[in-house]
């Protein structure tokens, strides 16, 4: 019935095997902490999304009281230790931080734009990006309606 | 008999038919309701490409199976909605599909959707050129559990699809027994971030208790049955937030003799520019519809966002 379909899973399975192959075999695979640029990149990164939090109505309330000094060193610590870096995040942790703030889903949300659209500035592959978000989504339910 | 039975047949269409005067006052409610959405919280907080497209019934999904997302972009403290256009050309028929839908606190959504079905060759065929079969569609979705993106669970949902036929004389005469029907179905849907080589995944498994021939266009049960349980998929890959590309399967009845019908499949791409707009442009494959086969044809779907 359907040969264009079969045609079509074939042509997929075969485009996944080229980019397997592209990646190259013998590679040590990177760390995330690499792939975001190292010390570098995840203070580029904080600076770009932080930048992004103060112009986004839905984000920038919530850092009303905020020290932005202390809160982009945590942001860059709690980035580098999440990517296997070289790092000791050493703030509270995601519950204790968001105690009493009430973050709405769709601030979170607000949140992860942010972030995408600063990786996505800064010219970080979409494959990266999801692996720095895949790693970031557990904590969403320590963070909202707290 | 058979005078006595067609005589009941008949009643019972009559009895049917008043519920489906109700239509109008869905549009309304849903006029009223968007203004007040826009005023109020209609919200956009949830991520791009999470509300999916719009399905042929109405329902959000993709293009031929409803997914367990609900419409638009609202999150559990917001509305949402959608409007859709949707056109399939096939070698022998045309399908134009339209409709909205309204979310409420990312928990339940309500839709409404006409499909009219051009026949195409076969009209000309049977001597009714520019004939089409149309039906109007109500919808209702339920979030029971999960959520698409974040959290252990998968998202699972519970719908119904009302459908009423506005031209039962040529399903009849093929042998279907209602001129309406009400589908009901579960979907579970998750986006596995990273999932597909380091591209998001999406997949989605639906289980649909239906007695619509075709939809519902060719009406409702016949002569080789009645209700099945029918089973749909979806498979999708993200490129980015704004690409995705996929493929679709759907289970249909096959319960009219003087016809056979098939399984339904297509492969899609699908354009989220923004939280405003969606485009799928897909490849489906009906099978055979009326005695004519390999219906096979270019669709094409407009969605609009709160």
């Amino acid at each position: 019935m359907a040969t264009w379909l079969s045609r079509f899973l074939i042509s997929a399975a075969l485009l996944g095997m080229l980019s397997a192959c592209s990646t190259g075999p013998a590679r040590a695979p990177a760390t995330l902490y690499d792939q975001l640029g190292g010390e570098q990149g995840i203070a580029a990164l904080t600076d770009a999304a932080l930048d992004h939090y103060a112009a986004d109505p839905r984000v920038a309330p919530a850092f009303a009281h905020a020290d932005i000094g202390r809160f982009r060193r945590m942001f860059a610590q709690y980035l580098c230790q999440v990517a296997d870096g070289p790092c000791h995040y050493t703030g509270d942790s995601m519950a204790d931080v968001h105690r009493g703030m009430n973050v709405s889903e769709t601030q979170f949300n607000a949140v992860v734009e942010g972030l995408t659209a600063s990786m996505t500035s800064l010219h970080i592959s979409v494959r990266v990006q999801n692996r720095l978000l895949r790693r970031l989504a557990p904590e969403r339910g320590d963070v909202i309606y707290k | 008999m058979s005078g006595a039975r067609s005589v009941t047949r008949s009643q019972a269409q009559h009895v049917r038919l008043p519920r489906f005067r109700q239509l109008p006052y869905w549009l309304l409610a849903l006029c009223v309701m968007l203004p007040i959405a826009q005023v109020a919280h209609a919200g956009d907080g949830r991520l791009l490409a999470t509300g999916g497209a719009t399905q042929v019934e109405g329902s959000a999904g993709g293009g031929l199976v409803p997914w367990a997302v609900l419409a638009g972009y609202g999150t559990r403290d917001e509305f949402g909605g959608t409007a859709y256009y949707t056109q399939l050309q096939l070698p022998d028929y045309r399908l134009d599909s339209y409709g909205a839908a309204f979310t409420i606190d990312n928990r339940v959504e309500f839709s409404v959707a006409r499909d009219r079905f051009d026949l195409g060759t076969l009209g000309k065929a049977i001597g009714m050129p520019g004939a089409a079969l149309r039906q109007d569609i109500l919808g209702v979705k339920w979030r029971l559990a999960g959520d698409l993106v974040y959290g252990d669970l998968p998202q699972i949902s519970i719908g119904a699809q009302q459908k009423h036929d506005l031209d039962f004389t040529i399903p009849q005469l093929a042998g279907a027994r209602h001129a309406s029907g009400t589908d009901v179905y579960i979907a579970a849907t998750r986006l596995v971030l990273g999932g597909a080589g380091g591209y998001d995944l999406l997949w989605n498994v639906t289980l649909r208790s239906s007695n619509a021939n075709q939809f519902g266009l060719l009406g409702f049960g016949g002569d080789r049955g009645d209700r099945h349980w029918l089973a749909e998929g979806s498979l999708a890959m993200l490129f980015n937030p704004n690409w995705a590309v996929g493929l679709e399967y759907r289970q249909k009845p096959d319960n009219l003799s003087f016809a056979r019908e098939d399984h339904a499949a297509d492969g899609f791409l699908a354009w989220f520019p923004n939280k405003r707009l969606a485009l799928v442009a897909a490849y489906v494959d009906l099978g055979s519809i009326a005695g004519l086969d390999r219906q096979r044809g270019w669709y094409l779907s407009l969605q609009g966002s709160l």
